[in-house]
């Protein structure tokens, strides 16, 4: 069973890993803003909403302060993990390191700052960030959880089992990109309409009744991104469209990271994501020409607060 | 003569007040606004900025009271086109009806309702700065012709023309005058959108090589559509996104669209990219980027009710 844990990078994501993982593990925070590492020490981490209950845990800004552990957990955002990584290196050299950023390419930004035994995984949990100290549960979905560099679906396993054991879901597969690449098209789908639109993700999006329904070019932007699945090899684990108006009919109006992001203006994930499906389209000659508009939109959306 | 705007905002009031000048025309303007209305009955129309006009004209919000006219001008927003032409039809039993209003269909709603229809375009620009009072931006060339299904008279059209012409508003009366709708069509379907999803000004989008090559995009597909239709547009619309690229000309202007979306007003999306795809569908033309614009601008407009 794995001790000890540094989940690095607690925004929404993080901390409930953090938290929850702290019930059964000891528990450190690398957080990039001294006074969030104060909060945490001083506060401990509270969890609201599907659990209820304030963890204790260890917290600092610089990873020298916190104790060695087995799992380093990247939690940031896609935007925050070169520098994030670029901090880690020469630490830690005995811990295996899990990546759980959305799109593509968050194992090779980390791999390239050290030798860690690395490990995938998507998350489909998520939660809303109400102060440094406090994370509300909202969907209790699981974590997917593959091998990547020098790991086995046998460590997969054992991470998976630690969160499950901490009241998480997770779950390991031998092969991670079945999952990665159903997430990969259901955000570069979601997260970039609702993030243009500024509607968050609800009925809108799997609606077709008329001509300029969203959900007709929902429904294209899927179909662009399952031919470059085709053309990659990968096979789909869950249809993005089903996960799409799955997602819709659960009555909660999730506002994907890409809506918040661009509303508070900060820079977005649209580089790992849709820019990712883009390149990736190029690169087996599959015409993408929808998730391309996307992608110029919304990085020039970018631009225009910046 | 005696001449009715219908829908006398920025652009019906270049009109109105110019074609009032003329001692042989009796301008009378329709609007719903009861304040604008009421100033300009007791103070007059006023235009300031491009020219500077105080003309004396009926203005009413009951359509019961106009005389029998010669011709209409209609110029509000597309999606009010229906609601005005239906009140004031009775107006033009014996005239002639022209439309100088953005997109594509408005034509087709008069032609509903009246007998002999006007296709017009213009250029000229403004808005309204109080009650009364229009600040007058732009000066530019307006162009009629018959709208071939229920065309007013060629005689007819020269007559509004020369009457239009001679008061400060230049006007050609054509055989045709889809090209030149056409061509204003295809270029504010291809920048007005983008400029209001990505919030960037006319300069600021054509300067982004990437976000030009979507513009691009959207200006192919609309040419094919008038293609299809034996609609030449000459010059190129893309010369006119180019030339109002420059700093001296429209470099720092945001599209009337962006002001809408910045104001949450009902945007003319759906006579603009929507008419290209409806137009698109009926010859046999893909317009699969017009189509996602028109549904991302749509969910703009939806996430106002939320």
């Amino acid at each position: 069973m794995i001790r000890s844990v540094c989940v690095a990078g607690a925004g929404a994501i993080g901390s409930l890993f953090a938290a929850h993982l702290a019930r059964v593990a000891d528990v450190s925070v690398l957080a990039r803003r001294p006074e969030h590492a104060r909060a945490l020490k001083e506060r401990g981490l509270r969890v609201s909403g599907r659990s209820d209950f304030t963890a204790r845990v260890a917290a600092a800004t610089d990873p020298d302060d916190l104790p060695e552990p087995e799992l380093v957990i990247l939690a940031c955002k896609g935007t925050d993990l070169e520098p994030l990584a670029s901090r880690l290196a020469g630490h830690f050299p005995a811990a295996t390191v899990m990546t759980v950023q959305n799109g593509l390419g968050a194992e090779e930004i980390v791999g390239a700052h050290g030798d860690w035994p690395l490990l995938s995984s998507v998350t489909f949990m998520s939660g809303t960030r109400h102060a440094d100290e406090h994370v509300e549960y909202v969907l209790d979905t699981a974590t997917w959880i593959g091998p990547y560099r020098g790991t086995t679906v046998e460590d997969a396993r054992a991470v998976a089992e630690l969160i499950v054991s901490s009241g998480l879901k997770a779950e390991a597969f031998d092969d991670l990109r079945p999952a990665q690449w159903s997430k990969l098209i259901f955000n570069a789908t979601v997260n970039a309409v609702a993030a243009l639109t500024g509607l968050p993700h609800d009925f809108h999006f799997a609606q077709t009744e008329e001509v300029s329904s969203l959900g007709h070019l929902v429904r294209d932007l899927v179909d662009e991104g399952k031919a470059v699945a085709a053309a990659v090899g990968v096979q789909l684990g869950e249809d993005p469209w089903e996960m799409n108006v799955l997602a819709t009919q659960r009555g909660h109006r999730h506002y994907p990271s890409m809506l918040e992001d661009v509303e508070a203006h900060r820079p977005t994930e649209v580089e790992l994501i849709t820019g990712a499906l883009v390149r990736e389209a190029r690169r087996h000659a599959v015409p993408v020409p929808l998730h391309t508009a996307l992608y110029r939109l919304v990085s020039a959306k970018e631009a225009s607060y910046s | 003569m005696k001449v009715c705007i219908v829908g006398c905002g920025a652009v019906g009031s270049l009109f109105a007040a110019n074609l009032a000048r003329l001692d042989d025309v009796e301008v009378w303007a329709y609007d719903a606004s009861q304040a604008h209305v009421d100033a300009i009955n007791a103070h007059g129309l006023r235009l300031s900025g491009a020219g500077e006009v105080v003309a004396r004209l009926r203005a009413t919000t009951d359509a019961g009271e106009l005389p029998a006219c010669d011709f209409g001008i209609v110029a509000t927003k597309a999606m009010h086109t229906e609601a005005a032409i239906k009140a004031t039809a009775h107006a033009f039993t014996e005239g002639c009806v022209a439309t100088v209003q953005n997109g594509l269909g408005n034509e087709e709603t008069l032609a509903g309702h009246v007998t002999r229809v006007i296709r017009g375009t213009t250029f000229p620009a403004g808005k309204i700065v109080e009650p009364g009072h229009v600040q007058w931006d732009v000066r530019g060339d307006t162009t009629l012709g018959p709208f071939e299904p229920q065309p007013a008279p060629a005689a007819e059209i020269e007559r509004l023309a020369e009457a239009c012409t001679r008061g400060g508003m230049p006007t050609e009366a054509v055989a045709d005058a889809r090209g030149p709708q056409w061509r204003k069509v295809v270029f504010n379907s291809a920048t007005n959108p983008i400029g209001a999803l990505t919030g960037l000004t006319h300069g600021r989008v054509c300067e982004r090589p990437d976000l030009r090559l979507l513009v691009s995009g959207l200006v192919d597909e609309g040419k094919a559509v008038a293609a299809a239709q034996g609609i030449e547009l000459d010059p190129d619309p893309e010369e006119l996104i180019d030339h109002a690229a420059k700093p001296e000309v429209a470099y720092n202007h945001k599209a009337s669209m962006l002001q809408d979306v910045e104001a949450r007003r009902r945007t003319e999306i759906d006579y603009l990219n929507g008419g290209i795809v409806r137009f698109g569908d009926e010859h046999g033309v893909p317009t699969p980027l017009n189509r996602a614009i028109w549904a991302l601008v749509k969910g703009v407009e939806q996430s106002w009710q939320q």
